[in-house]
Formats: structure tokens, C-alpha cells, sequence
């Protein structure tokens, strides 16, 4: 079932003693490359996570205790993350890579996927609760910016992850995400790089605000029957009215699937583990699920 | 009631098996629930086609007293149809994820059965007779011209061919946003309580259009979502008691005569984490997939990815025992991650005298442990060891680095083989087990 000799599991990583042998003049060189295992290790359960929470959606009527555990798990994995500071480094590492010329589409996809799910997990709160507002985590006090990947655009704030404030996170996607979820119906113009995208961090707050909950609402939103209920925000109500709420979910999945141009599933797969080197197994159990998408994707487009 | 293992007095031996022996199996044939009703004569399944079949313990042999007798199919009939939420453009599936009986207060059996949506009330009766010699019709149903009545007769009562009849009394629709994951009686013999992700729902048996909502953790904006709740039961006696477990791996015991919304537990029994075996899948593998009463109704039993604990429900801060099931795969977290097997939903259950557990795991293995002895033994439920009566070898599977003959290396398992579902008749050493589409049934060995 398993491939023989498979490599020890990240879980038991941290235990693993230095090797005799090593000079005791360089132990960090097995502190580092224990460390960069480690990582790598945690990148790919990060990936394998998103893409778990991802094919979910496209299932019909996903199981809510999985999807919980493995949006729980993703957390975790973020917060650890953002506590050693790879967080900060891996979303610069992506902004640069967009910002450069060579904007891959796989790149860009890879980012919302990410950010997507992990505004999820944004909304709810670990250290404090966030005004509405700022709920992307930028209360005017704290240092944050953040990071979004402008193009023949004006300066719009660019920010850092502060160390300090673990939850505010989500650099880049905070410009996309938000005109992502306004377009769900007019993706005309998602076509492109996000830096159309990018204009919808001007629009303010409250499309921000807009964007979080929507994307939060997705992940758990498919659970919930759209019958006119007491809880959903009102504000958000008025804005989306006009969006046929049933086929919301699926509709977005689809559109940012779609946003890269000629960009197929396997792509998304690809830029994913392009972080780091996913067990191989992960593609294979996944090219099913994608098999699937594939086909989802064919009979919405119409092709 | 004997123990579980080990000793020369005690073995368990192969029965029957129930199911199709093709290597392809039928998604429908998959069986979704097993459980035995309150005096061991019916054995009732659920599967994954809406289906539920039930078998029934014919009497024993009167020239064979060494062997207990055999269940045979009783009645077969159509619970759950496969269904469209039109609102949300869903399927909602036909698989029984539980059925359960109530106690029995006539000569009909009643059970409840439920899908992810809606629970309905069966009750199966027999019918032998039939009556004969009716006045206003023939044998065969048409009526008879007035006219040609010259004399009146009554009907007699004739015996015929015993015929079982299934027929749907409630239908408690309606009530569950949420896929339903548990269902229990009342003590009460009343009132049942169902559970679905985020709410637990009272029913009374005859109403079908109320329930009362006793346990709402869903919070008011989804994205706080972090914890569902498994799995939910009702005290064996105490009828105001009821518990649910968590995806968290906490347990809470809620009285229903504190408060209208049980939101509030009364009891709150979680284990402390051990700091020293935290990984990422620490909080999946905590992830509690069954609780269940003793039939004392003094203990529970929790049943998360890798163990069983027993809990004293006075004991709030840890579990009284704890019993690894296959700690093997503690190691192989990520792969099972990976393929979603973290996830998979074992139950467990108690024998009659609440002095054994037992559980399923991998490779069509379950384990059972006996509380007194602390024995344990992993049995296979294989066509390989299904000659009649023959006894089962205990299986081992090998941790170290050297394979003992017989022995199975955890690379070598067979992880689509999985029992989830295993029940224990309440009052014998006779026990079912569900692999796949395929039900086990096996005994102990009389000598």
C-alpha cells in the first residue's frame, strides 16, 4: 500500500538525534538541514491540506467534521508558520515572483488557493477578535502592511507581516480576493493578472470585510441552507443580492480555477508542490479528484 | 459472561458470512451499520443503498446442543431513497449511517433507522394468518354480487406461510441541517435524541412534525467553526442523562433537567495532551468517532483514531483505561492523511457483561480486550479462516524490524479494508462484524 522506505514521516522529524559522527564544531549544519526537512515537510502537509479543503468544494455536499479538522490543521501549520517567520518569507518570495515580469498564472492561482483558505481560517481567532473593519488584521496601531502585488498601479500599501501579530497574514490576496468575490459574476475581467485584481484593494475596507467573510463562508457556507436567516450580515446581503446564491460556491471555485489563463488542474498541482517536494503519492490520489474537476469545469463551460 | 482471550476455555470460532463473495464490490452492498436488538434475536444492517436487512437467530439444533444457532435473513426492505435537496443542488445520500431498536413491548419489533437527513420508525411484524370465508368478496379479492349472498358466514383464521412485514410507522423529517451522525433511545422508551454535526435534536417517538433542540454549537458566524460534534448517546438509565463527543476529542455530559438548551455541560471529560507526541495530526487522531454507554450505565467508552478509552463518568480528568489499537500507525500519520484514512469513523462496542471491548481496524482486523484479564487478541474476518466452526488464529501485526512468521508488516495492510462497524449480541458470546459489504458472524467455542 505504501511504498517501501518511504521516508520517515515529518511527525517524527523533530526527534530524530544528530547523527554521530558530525563534527561538533558545525551542528548546526544537522540543525539547519533537520530545519529545512522539517519545512519542507510541513510546506507540502500545508499544500496537501489546501488541496484537501479545495476538493471538498467541488464535492457534493462535503463532510463538515472533515473539512473542520483539516481547516484546523491548516491553522496550526500557518501559525507555526508565522511564529518562525517562514510565513513572511514564503508570501515576499511570491509577491516578488509576481511582481516580476514572468507573472506565472500557476504562481498567482497558487496564492489565491492559499489565501483563500486561509482567510477561512482567518476570520476566526486564536489571539484576539478583529473588528470587522480590520479584520484582515490591520488595526491602525499595529504595524502591518500589506503585501500586494501592484502593477502599472499606483502605490497601494504594501505591507509586512509583523512577527507580533500572527493573524494578520495574508499578504497579496487581500488585493485579489476581495474583486475575486465581487466578480463572481462578471468574471470578464478576472482574465488576467492580478493586478486588475489589485484594484480592488482600493476599493476600501468594506470590500475587504466583503471579501473575508464570503471566503470563510465557502469553506463552511456550503453546509449552511441559503433560506433568509437572522445571521448573515445585512450590509453583505445587499451587496450580493443579486448573486444566485446556490451556485456561489462552485461558481468562484471554478472562476479562480479559471482566472489562469490555460491553466489546468494538474498546473495548480504543480505550483503547489513547486514549494516544496510533495510525496508523490499526494498527485496521484489527487489526479482522480482532478479527473473529476476536469469534467465539473467541461460541463459549467459549456466546452 | 466469559472473558475475551487467551486461556484454553476460551476461543472464538467462525460462524457464517452474510454477502457476496465478489472481489467487486457494490457501493450500495457496503455495510454502513450493524446492531443486534435487546435480546439478541434479530441482528439488523444498514448499507450504503438505503437497505437494511435483518437477520434472526434461528433456535438451536436439538440433536447439535454444542452449536449455537444461525442467523438467517428474517426481512429485507427499502429504508432511505436517495433524495435532492432542491434548495442547495445536493444529493442527499440513502446510506444508513444508524439504526437502532427499541426495547420490545408487543409481538412487532420496532426499529429506527437513519440517513444523513431523516430518521424513520419501522416496525416489523409477522403475519401466519389469514382469514378466510369472507362474505362480500372471494378468495382472490373481487367482490361478490349481492345478489348471489344467500347465507351469512364468519371468517375464519387460517394459518399460512409466515410472512414479515416491514412497514414505516413515523417519519421524523426535516429536523437537521446538518448530516445526521448519531441516533439513541431513551431509557424512557419515549423519547430519542439524534445528532447532527452542530445540533442534537429530542424526539418524542409519536411526533413527527416538533423535536426539541437541545444542543446547538453552531456559532453565529461560520468562520469561528472549529469543533462539530461526532457522536451523542443516552444513559442506559438514567433518562435525563446524554452525552456527546467532539471532534476535539472532549466528551460532555449534559442533564436535560438543568435547562431547556443543554448548551451548558454538567460534566466535561477530556484527556490532558501529551506534550511529548504533539504533531499536526494531534488533534485529527483526538477526534472522538463513537461513545458509548456500559450497559451499567457507570462507564463510557470513547473511540478516537488510535485507541479506546474507558471513562468513569465520575472521573472528568481522564479516562480510567486506555487501549491502543494499532499504535503502529502512529508513524504513518501523514501517509494516512494523505489517502484520508485519518479520517475513517471506527465504532466500538461493549459485550453484555461490560468486561470486553472491542473495535475494528485495518486489514478486516478487529481487536478485542478484556477489561479484567487486560488480554487482547486481533482476529481476522477472512474467507480464508470461514470454514464452520473453524477457530481463529489471532493475527499480529509486526513493529520491530524483523517479521516473525505470521506476521504482517504494517506496509503490508490492506488499508481499504477496514471494520468500522462491529456489534455485540447483549447477551452471549456470539458478535457481528462488518467488512466491506460482507457480515461476519462468530462465536465462542463451547467445549
Amino acid at each position: 500500500m505504501f511504498p517501501k522506505g518511504t521516508k520517515r514521516k515529518f511527525s517524527d522529524s523533530g526527534d530524530e538525534p544528530a547523527a554521530g559522527g558530525e563534527d561538533v564544531n558545525q551542528p548546526s549544519s544537522v540543525a539547519v538541514r533537520m530545519l529545512s526537512s522539517y519545512s519542507l515537510q510541513r510546506q507540502s502537509l500545508l499544500d496537501m491540506s489546501l488541496i484537501k479543503l479545495q476538493l471538498c468544494h467541488m464535492l457534493v455536499e462535503p463532510n463538515l467534521c472533515r473539512s473542520v479538522l483539516i481547516a484546523n490543521t491548516v491553522r496550526q501549520i500557518q501559525e507555526e508558520m508565522t511564529q518562525d517567520g517562514t510565513w513572511q518569507i514564503m508570501t515576499q518570495a511570491l509577491s516578488a515572483a509576481n511582481a516580476a515580469a514572468q507573472c506565472s498564472a500557476d504562481r498567482l492561482v497558487a496564492t489565491e488557493v492559499l489565501c483563500r483558505q486561509t482567510e477561512a481560517t482567518q476570520g476566526e481567532q486564536v489571539l484576539k477578535p478583529f473588528p470587522a473593519v480590520g479584520s484582515e488584521g490591520c488595526p491602525a496601531e499595529e504595524e502591518e502592511e500589506v503585501v500586494v502585488e501592484e502593477e502599472g498601479e499606483g502605490g497601494v500599501t504594501m505591507s509586512t507581516v509583523s512577527p507580533q501579530a500572527p493573524t494578520s497574514y495574508l499578504p497579496g490576496t487581500f488585493g485579489m480576493d476581495p474583486c475575486w468575490e465581487e466578480e463572481n459574476g462578471e468574471d470578464e475581467e478576472e482574465d488576467e493578472d492580478s493586478e486588475e485584481c489589485g484594484s480592488g484593494s482600493e476599493e476600501g475596507d468594506s470590500d475587504r470585510l466583503v471579501g473575508d467573510s464570503r471566503t470563510a463562508e465557502q469553506v463552511f457556507g456550503t453546509f449552511e441552507i441559503k433560506n433568509p436567516a437572522p445571521s448573515p450580515d445585512p450590509a453583505l446581503e445587499e451587496l450580493f443580492s443579486d448573486v444566485d446564491a446556490s451556485y456561489y460556491d462552485l461558481d468562484t471555485v471554478l472562476t479562480g480555477m479559471q482566472s489562469a489563463p490555460k491553466m489546468g488542474p494538474y498546473d495548480l498541482l504543480e505550483s503547489l508542490s513547486s514549494h516544496g517536494p510533495s510525496t508523490l503519492s499526494s498527485s496521484t490520489s489527487c489526479r482522480s479528484d482532478l479527473n473529476e474537476l476536469d469534467h465539473i469545469m467541461e460541463i459549467i463551460v459549456g466546452s | 459472561m466469559a472473558g475475551v482471550a487467551g486461556g484454553n476455555d476460551f476461543q472464538w470460532c467462525f460462524s457464517q458470512v452474510k454477502g457476496a463473495i465478489d472481489e467487486d464490490v457494490a457501493e450500495a452492498d457496503i455495510i454502513s451499520t450493524v446492531e443486534f436488538n435487546h435480546s439478541g434475536e434479530l441482528l439488523a444492517t444498514g448499507d450504503k443503498g438505503g437497505r437494511v436487512v435483518i437477520f434472526q437467530h434461528e433456535q438451536e439444533c436439538k440433536n447439535r446442543p454444542n452449536l449455537r444457532g444461525e442467523y438467517n435473513v428474517y426481512s429485507t426492505f427499502q429504508s432511505h431513497e436517495p433524495e435532492f435537496d432542491y434548495l442547495k443542488s445536493l444529493e442527499i445520500e440513502e446510506k444508513i449511517n444508524k439504526i437502532r431498536w427499541l426495547p420490545q413491548q408487543n409481538s412487532a419489533h420496532f426499529l429506527l433507522s437513519t440517513n444523513d437527513k431523516t430518521i424513520k420508525l419501522w416496525k416489523i411484524g409477522e403475519r401466519d394468518k389469514r382469514a378466510e370465508g369472507y362474505n362480500l368478496k372471494d378468495e382472490d379479492g373481487r367482490l361478490r354480487d349481492p345478489f348471489r349472498i344467500t347465507s351469512l358466514r364468519v371468517p375464519v383464521l387460517m394459518p399460512m406461510d409466515l410472512m414479515v412485514e416491514a412497514s414505516p410507522r413515523r417519519v421524523f423529517a426535516n429536523a437537521h441541517t446538518y448530516h445526521i451522525n448519531s441516533i439513541s433511545v431513551n431509557s424512557d422508551h419515549q423519547t430519542y435524541l439524534s445528532a447532527d454535526d452542530l445540533r442534537i435534536n429530542l424526539w418524542h417517538l409519536e411526533i413527527t412534525d416538533r423535536s426539541f433542540n437541545i444542543v446547538d454549537i453552531k456559532p453565529a458566524n461560520m468562520e469561528e467553526l472549529t469543533e462539530v460534534i461526532t457522536a451523542a448517546e443516552c444513559h442506559p438509565n438514567q433518562c435525563n442523562v446524554f452525552v456527546y463527543s467532539s471532534s476535539k476529542g472532549t466528551i460532555r455530559l449534559c442533564d436535560m433537567r438543568t435547562a431547556a438548551l443543554c448548551d451548558r455541560h454538567t460534566k466535561f471529560f477530556e484527556e490532558p495532551e501529551d506534550p511529548s507526541s504533539r504533531s499536526f495530526f494531534s488533534e485529527i487522531i483526538s477526534s472522538i468517532s463513537d461513545v458509548k454507554f456500559s450497559h451499567s450505565g457507570r462507564y463510557m467508552m470513547t473511540r478516537d483514531y488510535l485507541s479506546v478509552k474507558v471513562w468513569d463518568l465520575n472521573m472528568e480528568n481522564r479516562p480510567v483505561e486506555t487501549y491502543q489499537v494499532h499504535e503502529y500507525l502512529r508513524s504513518k500519520l501523514c501517509s494516512l492523511y494523505e489517502n484520508d484514512c485519518i479520517f475513517d469513523k471506527f465504532e466500538c462496542c461493549w459485550n453484555g457483561s461490560d468486561s470486553a471491548i472491542m473495535t475494528g481496524s485495518y486489514n478486516n482486523f478487529f481487536r478485542m480486550f478484556d477489561r479484567n484479564t487486560r488480554k487482547d487478541i486481533t482476529l481476522e474476518a477472512s474467507r480464508e479462516s470461514s470454514k464452520p466452526r473453524a477457530t481463529l488464529k489471532p493475527r499480529k501485526v509486526s513493529t520491530g524490524g524483523k517479521r516473525k512468521k505470521d506476521e504482517i508488516s504494517v506496509d503490508s495492510l490492506d488499508f481499504n479494508k477496514k471494520i468500522l462497524h462491529t456489534a455485540w449480541h447483549p447477551k452471549e458470546n456470539v458478535i457481528a462484524v462488518a467488512a466491506t459489504n460482507n457480515l461476519y458472524t462468530f462465536q465462542d467455542k463451547i467445549n
